[in-house]
């Protein structure tokens, strides 16, 4: 094979001189200090690569080469509890190796190939596997139990099978005959192309919920497992600190945290902040179930696009296991810039706003891999996609954002009008939306009973009169309303302060299970229903507002714990007790 | 290797073509040699073939398409660092100007700088006494931060951060192992004596490192001068292990020359003209403030920038906001009204805040504190603008309160001397103070426990 040189430089894009044998998209080294590339575009003059490292001092006739296969990562135990750049590198191994700094070029195996995992096989002599099927386990973390599966191509005949004990990552556990009696090693991991979606056997109807003991979002506008949710929001509204939220007390079996083009300090902070945390089911830390994907804005670009989909397929690899997986990508507007970056170097013609024409159909590629499947090994898993989105300038209308629209299905819309009055989580309840209301109603209807769907809708309806209450309050003052309105605007305040707000800092408020996320609104309607009867018979709401009750549903939140649910019995018998001595 | 190419091929604002250059590397220096003598230098900014792009530095005037010989030096922009260059002045490229003669390198370091690994940084909790209340009490600087200031034209930002320079207290920091690399980008001559003369007068000039791109000097220079600052920084703080405050001023000149430098080389605009990547490179700038273990020393960046027409959507605040851990918002009403420094409160934040106030940094109900202070001064906002449709005195007398309350804030808390250093318990004790003059059931973002404590009203 003639050697390829390089030709042109510009920026992270290279080009190669005349016809070359590589195939699209295929992984290549540049230079000699082989950094990583991807070949991106092809025609008989000229090659293109996108390379992920920085390319000073490149020179032209460095040589480039190639694997022959497209950009993939490494799936195998030893993925949780770590922490990747964009291309699956492990930092900490890099660390080791350059110091502080990020040095380029380096050659570190992805996953620890020393580490003796302890292997229990699950297959004999003779069975019969098809591709994604499991042949042995291992534990990963306390928690994490890691399903070896046939590489979702093969599937044939087992013809040799190792004792269960201790075996490093590329030990030969088993072997495999496919039909054309070619036999195939099963070591204990495998790769898989990031840009392509894993295979599964059919897709499931997303039904069940993904708890986050976030009020607002868990009542107001769930989502699936294995949905879709966008986060968008201008800088300080707290995205970061939602997708910190979600990460720690969302019932996902794994979560993949992608830092996608964000801060560095933010990624030490999740780093520190994860290992000391203990996740109240499990009794383990955080890191435990956590991968990181850390891309900080100051990493190259082309890396930072690859984020994205090495984040997607290391979740899907754990939901083929069986496993409902998480991924939140912070931030999903900087993957789109990468796009842009490497679209203008490339000299391709802009769409709106200079972002690539294609744009939507990537965005779209990337949610769709979110879902509920049921796995090629028979069990249940999902993947469950929450993007950040940061529009420029806040504006809603700007591309990434109306594109992410269109292909999630739940939309927390952060506003900052909310942040600056430090009401947080800043996610606006006129703005925002789920479309996940009619699959999951039945489940919320089975587990909480049907007064929880009830609730929200009477809780909804309120804010909703409370916001156009609020256009006439803005012109003349609240004074002029009559009581029954006034008491719309108290009871909502109440809502708003006691119920949508959230302390993510307070141990008792960061998380609130459903139970009581139900009674909370329980009480506060309660207390609605015994007032409007006191305004219809004509005692001024002044006399209500005296007794304290809305205060004190306001700080509710705190002066309940969550194991003393009974208490909210104790609230409705006192509120019962004040207004009946009125009336 | 020495070949001098002689000519250029093609000349288009700051860049110049040169053909049949062999061995050139990515990001190399070039030295361009004109008939009279000057020297100007450039660098490689894109490769195809032999056919080479040079953006230069100090621009393309006085050179012809035959009147220039260029030479390649082999190594990409590098900064001269020693631990002399404490208390010099330099150029926007990183020159000494002051006359003192060359830095005598003990090293020399890529001006780009390399990212810092995510796992090897050190989350920053340690928090900056500035002495300021609005600063110390809403939006608290940590050490390792990078908090910008969001200004416009005409506003306080310089004296602000001339304030910030002289009553800093780093916790951990001495008079030996402080110091400030002050980076000035695109701003007039008076602007950078007022700042030099300011160090000399609170004394810190010896620990001073300044970097001068003024106004009329060239504009793709300005590129580079942040990058050197930094480098200086990184060094001073990883290689010396000293608490380095950079001060970048005016982003807005930089971003601009960056613009100019795209758009001369034909690059497809983004938003208002600035490049597709004008965030990744703001983020190779701003990410590089932070703590590393291992070293004691710290880099902590105040970069000010001018918002053009006051507009915080405008690409440059906007993209820094994303990439920097908070801002300090200066608002010209507040400034009209002749209160100093005109820190407007609400769109202002801190995001390592919260870690690094409390219990054991600052006063246990510092953050209970902070909360209550922005959300009740968002509702004067409300009252404010209801006053101004149907008038002060039809407001509820609720609203009347937070009238009352928003004006003491503005005029105690908000508004200080320029001199005036206030103690974090002083400007704590005030926000509760201020605080006692509403009713005690309004403020719900504070548990009674400590409302008991400090509550006077």
């Amino acid at each position: 094979m003639e050697k390829n040189v390089i030709y042109g430089i510009n920026g992270p894009v290279i080009t190669v001189k005349g016809p070359t044998e590589f195939k699209m998209m295929e992984m290549v080294h540049v230079g000699k200090e082989n950094l990583v590339g991807e070949i991106i575009g092809i025609n008989d003059e000229y090659t293109t690569v996108q390379v992920y490292e920085e390319t000073t001092g490149l020179k032209p006739g460095d040589p480039i080469t190639g694997t022959g296969n497209p950009m993939n990562v490494l799936l195998g135990p030893g993925i949780i509890d770590n922490i990747f750049d964009g291309i699956e590198r492990p930092l900490k191994a890099i660390e080791e190796e350059s110091g502080a700094f990020i040095s380029r070029g380096s050659q570190v195996n992805s996953l620890d190939d020393q580490k003796i995992w302890n292997v229990t096989m699950k297959v004999k002599v003779g069975d019969k596997l098809k591709g994604g099927e499991i042949y042995a386990t291992l534990p990963e973390t306390a928690i994490i139990e890691h399903r070896l599966m046939v590489p979702p191509a093969i599937s044939g005949e087992i013809t040799e099978v190792k004792p269960d004990g201790g075996y490093k990552l590329f030990d030969t556990v088993a072997k495999i005959k496919d039909e054309l009696g070619v036999e195939h090693d099963l070591t204990l991991c495998q790769k898989w192309p990031i840009r392509y979606s894993r295979p599964i056997e059919e897709r499931l109807p997303t039904t069940v919920p993904l708890i986050t003991g976030q009020r607002v979002m868990d009542t107001m506008f769930p989502i699936a497992k294995g949905g879709a949710a966008a986060i968008p929001g201008g800088f300080g509204t707290g995205k970061t600190m939602n997708q910190h939220q979600l990460a720690k007390w969302c019932d996902a079996d794994i979560i993949v945290y992608v830092g996608c083009g964000e801060r560095g300090n933010e990624m030490s902070q999740v780093l520190d902040e994860f290992s000391e945390l203990i996740d109240p089911k499990s009794n383990r830390p955080m890191t435990d179930r956590t991968v990181l994907i850390a891309n900080t804005s100051n990493m190259p670009v082309a890396a930072r696009e690859a984020s994205i989909y090495t984040g997607i397929t290391l979740a899907e690899y754990y939901r083929d296991m069986g496993y409902d997986v998480a991924i939140m990508a912070d931030s999903t507007s900087r993957w789109a810039e990468a796009l842009r970056e490497i679209s203008g170097r490339l000299e391709e013609m802009p769409a709106e706003e200079g972002f690539p024409a294609y744009l939507p159909s990537r965005l779209a590629e990337f949610y769709e891999r979110a879902g509920r499947v049921k796995t090629l090994s028979h069990d249940n898993g999902s993947v469950t996609i929450i993007g950040a989105v940061s529009p420029q300038g806040s504006d809603f209308s700007e591309p990434v954002t109306q594109n992410t629209k269109r292909f999630t299905r739940v939309f927390w819309a952060l506003d900052k009008a909310l942040a600056y009055a430090r009401h947080y989580p800043a996610i606006n309840w006129m703005d925002s939306y789920s479309e996940y209301f009619n699959d999951l109603d039945p489940w919320f209807n089975e587990h909480l009973g049907p007064k929880f769907v009830e609730y929200r809708n009477r809780i909804s309806a309120l804010l909703q009169e409370e916001s156009s209450l609020m256009e006439i309050v803005k012109l003349i003052g609240s004074d002029v309303l009559p009581d029954d309105q006034k008491l719309v605007i108290e009871t909502a305040k109440a809502i708003r302060v006691g119920f949508l707000q959230q302390n993510a800092f307070h141990a008792e408020d960061t998380y609130v299970p459903l139970e009581k996320q139900m009674k909370m609104m329980g009480v506060i309607l309660h207390l609605y229903d015994r007032a409007r009867e006191v305004i219809a018979k004509e005692i001024p709401i002044s006399t209500i507002l005296k007794l304290g009750l809305f205060d004190k549903l306001g700080k509710m939140k705190y002066d309940i714990p969550n194991n003393k649910l009974e208490m909210f019995d104790d609230y409705d018998k006192e509120i019962d007790k004040k207004i009946d001595e009125i009336l | 290797m020495l070949i001098d190419y002689v000519g250029v091929k093609e000349i288009n604002g700051s860049l110049i073509v040169i053909d049949g250059v062999k061995g050139v590397s990515n990001e190399e220096i070039v030295d361009i040699r004109l008939e009279d003598g000057t020297v100007k230098q450039g660098r490689v900014v894109q490769i195809e073939g032999e056919r080479i792009v040079v953006q230069v530095f100090e621009g393309t005037r006085n050179i012809s398409l035959v009147n220039a010989k260029t030479r390649l030096t082999g190594h990409p922009m590098e900064q001269a660092l020693s631990p002399e260059i404490i208390g010099r002045v330099l150029d926007g490229a990183g020159r000494p100007i002051d006359g003192l003669g060359e830095i005598f390198p003990e090293k020399r370091a890529n001006i780009n700088g390399t990212p810092i690994n995510p796992v090897s940084r050190i989350y920053p909790t340690n928090y900056i006494n500035t002495g300021i209340s609005t600063i110390d009490t809403l939006m608290t600087l940590i050490r390792g931060q990078k908090l910008p200031i969001f200004s416009g034209s005409g506003m306080k930002h310089n004296d602000l951060a001339v304030q910030i320079v002289r009553q800093a207290r780093i916790s951990g920091a001495t008079e030996d192992n402080f110091c400030v690399v002050f980076a000035a980008m695109g701003v007039q001559k008076d602007v950078a004596e007022y700042f030099r003369k300011s160090f000399e007068e609170s004394g810190v000039l010896s620990h001073v490192v300044m970097l001068l791109n003024l106004s009329n000097d060239p504009i793709i220079e300005r590129t580079l001068t942040p990058r050197c600052a930094l480098t200086i920084a990184e060094y001073l703080a990883f290689d010396l292990d000293m608490h380095v405050l950079v001060i970048m001023t005016d982003m807005t000149s930089y971003a601009e020359a960056l613009r100019e430098f795209s758009s001369s080389k034909g690059e497809i605009p983004g938003r208002k003209g600035y490049p597709g990547y004008l965030y990744s490179d703001l983020a190779s700038l701003y990410e590089r403030a932070g703590m590393i273990k291992g070293h004691d020393g710290s880099v902590t960046q105040i970069p000010i920038l001018t918002m053009p027409n006051d507009d915080i959507t405008h690409p440059i605040p906007d993209l820094t906001g994303y990439i920097t851990e908070g801002q300090i918002t200066l608002d010209r009403a507040l400034q009209g009204q002749g209160y100093y420094p005109p820190v407007s409160v609400l769109p202002s934040l801190s995001r390592l805040m919260k870690d690094g106030i409390g219990e054991g940094f600052t006063r246990a109900d510092h953050q209970p504190l902070a909360n209550q202070l922005f959300a009740s001064y968002a509702k004067v906002i409300d009252a404010r603008s209801l006053a101004s449709v149907i008038g002060e005195e039809e407001l509820s007398p609720i609203d009347k309160k937070y009238m009352e309350f928003g004006k003491q804030f503005e005029e105690r808390f908000v508004n200080q001397g320029f001199n005036e250093n206030r103690d974090i318990t002083e400007s704590l004790d005030l926000g509760w103070e201020l605080l006692s003059t509403l009713p005690r059931s309004e403020l719900d973002r504070v548990d009674d426990e400590l409302l008991d404590k400090y509550y006077r009203g």
